[in-house]
């Protein structure tokens, strides 16, 4: 017994001493960084001189002076940010769910051909966010875009729609891209999840001759809801912080101006690294939130997780 | 009768549903591909069919800037972060999924609540500490930034794909007394070489992929790497952005990586799904 415990120990120690070096650089690289980014919050830090600053207290976040109100929380286009991300995290996740969802049912058939139809589920994913846009932006050309000319083939739209540019469709735009680009990642959890499903409830279905959308909505879907949760909790968290799409189909365009745009503009374009830090904080609040909200309601056990 | 013509119907719907499933899926990218082919007015001119075959803008895109050294700097800074994450990753999960010990799960949770910082909450911070080393606009300094993103995402995956292996395979390793340097070495590794292929092919497409930090801490054109030279390729107006070159640049990043997960497609699917379903 006291050999066990010993041995124990040993382990223990030696697990600490493997992690010591990882849990170092990730102090490095991301601690002191995420600090700094704070204090920077609560400092006037330019860009330019990033040393000589001083500690303006709240200001860069709420302050009123001769009943005039400033900071970010008195930023109408702060606050537009931050709508504009709810909006797009809400429709797109909602989209790539359903859509997923489909993709990974019909991938879940036995059919010929299902090897390739899954490798080409998978090349939007493997896609650089960067090339995609790109793609998208020259297919929604307002004059020579191929979407353009479709539609009006089709009879669709009457005359050339500028997708990119327009106030009303941006967003829109935006959307349709991240949605291409993220389907697969969605669809592919979902078939993993649909794959782990013990095939004789589906067996006494087909016997008792219930529909499948019925076997769907009461059978399937209450059994991959777990797995799909964790996919869509993880597709939020990531649209809440969408950035690369957004600047490369629609810059500065202030309808689809996520917070993670907001802020990079405050901070390098404007050089604003007080105002701009005090804006990524709140972001990373909102995100520290939204986990933790999840961590709640889900009670999600890590340590016991897979067993 | 009616029944037949009923599941021929199901069936040729199925197979519709497939078709328009597919064809979202890759008519972007033949897109693309389409128009690299394409020079002067033949851009201009909407076609869903192939119909010119010009290699001038895969030429002309290597002679306007350093896209060679672009594609050469992401090569670079990729395999780095991926060794160097994979180095400390393979041991960290060792210790993570094999050791029980006080304030594992806390942890845990640490280690993946930094794979989901909002990249931009750690940039004024970053920039500061790149500059501070002196290795702004450089490769270095790009690597510094990018572990924040490939080590716990690493160390995550390899912890969930290591708490599958079966207790027995290190039970007799460490009752003969060998040291857990000698498991991870010995014991481990022979047998987790798939999940770090895996791994490691996740993380260099996200390390490939990046391009806010590579945006934010890169300068000059030599010292960018390829998502950002593409997405500052520009013409002399807005008005002539020159597309052809754009999408040959497209193709020529994509190609590769394509192949890779097509060729890796079910380790793939594998390392996505013990990084997500497990949690």
């Amino acid at each position: 017994m006291a050999q066990a415990s010993s041995l124990t120990r040993a382990r223990r120690r030696s697990a600490w001493l493997f992690l010591t070096p990882m849990l170092v650089i990730l102090a490095c690289v991301a601690g002191w960084p995420l600090l700094r980014t704070f204090i920077f919050g609560f400092t006037d830090a330019n860009l330019s001189d990033l040393g000589g600053y001083s500690f303006v207290g709240f200001e860069n976040f709420y302050a009123v002076y001769d009943g005039e109100k400033f900071g970010l929380l008195a930023d109408p286009e702060w606050w537009q940010a931050v709508w504009n991300t709810i909006y797009f995290t809400v429709i797109s996740v909602s989209l790539e769910t359903v859509l997923g969802i489909i993709v990974a049912l019909v991938l879940n058939q036995e059919f010929k051909g299902r090897g390739l139809v899954r490798a080409a589920v998978l090349i939007p994913w493997a896609i650089p966010t960067i090339v995609s846009a790109k793609m998208w932006n020259w297919m929604l050309h307002d004059q020579f875009g191929i979407i353009n000319d479709l539609l009006m083939s089709l009879g669709l739209i009457a005359s050339p729609v500028a997708w990119t540019a327009n106030p009303d469709t941006a967003m829109v735009a935006v959307i349709m891209v991240d949605v291409w680009k993220t389907t697969p990642f969605m669809a592919l959890l979902t078939l993993a999840a649909l794959q782990m499903l013990p095939s004789d409830c589906y067996e006494a279905a087909r016997v008792d001759g219930i529909h499948p959308v019925r076997v769907f909505f009461k059978v399937t879907l209450p059994l991959i809801k777990p797995a799909l949760m964790v996919a869509v909790i993880f597709r939020a968290l990531d649209a809440l912080r969408v950035f690369d799409v957004i600047y490369v189909l629609t810059p500065n365009n202030p309808n689809t101006m996520t917070m993670s745009v907001y802020a990079r503009q405050l901070l390098v374009d404007f050089q604003e690294v007080g105002y701009g830090s005090a804006a990524s904080t709140l972001l990373f609040l909102v995100i520290a939130f939204s986990i933790m909200a999840y961590m709640m309601i889900g009670r999600v056990r890590l340590d016991e997780g897979g067993h | 009768m009616n029944r037949n013509v009923k599941s021929l119907m199901m069936k040729a719907g199925f197979y519709l549903l497939v078709a328009a499933i597919v064809i979202f899926a890759v008519f972007p990218f033949y897109y693309a591909i389409l128009t690299a082919f394409e020079t002067g007015s033949a851009l201009f001119d909407v076609n869903y069919l192939p119909e010119s075959f010009s290699f001038s803008n895969y030429l002309s895109v290597f002679e306007g800037q350093p896209f060679g050294r672009n594609i050469f700097n992401s090569i670079f800074v990729s395999v780095m972060v991926v060794a160097l994450s994979l180095l400390m990753g393979v041991t960290a999960s060792y210790a993570l999924a094999r050791v029980k010990f006080a304030g594992r799960g806390l942890l845990l949770v640490t280690i993946l609540s930094v794979s989901m910082f909002p990249q931009v909450a750690v940039l004024s911070g970053m920039f500061e500490l790149i500059r501070a080393v002196g290795l702004y606009n450089s490769m270095f300094g790009l690597a510094i930034s990018y572990m924040m993103l490939t080590l716990p995402f690493t160390v995550w995956i390899l912890t969930a794909f290591m708490r599958e292996l079966p207790r027995e395979l290190e039970e007799a390793a460490v009752m003969d007394g060998a040291s857990p340097w000698t498991v991870i070495t010995r014991v481990f590794l022979p047998v987790m070489w798939p999940a770090m292929v895996t791994t490691g092919l996740l993380a260099f497409i996200m390390a490939w992929n990046e391009f806010l930090f590579a945006l934010t801490f890169t300068l000059t054109n030599e010292q960018r790497t390829v998502p950002v030279a593409i997405a500052l390729i520009s013409g002399a107006s807005q008005f002539e952005m020159p597309w052809g070159n754009i999408m040959a640049a497209s193709v020529i990043v994509t190609v590769p990586l394509i192949v890779l997960v097509l060729i890796f497609q079910r380790r793939i699917v594998s390392g996505l799904t013990a990084g997500a379903v497990k949690g």
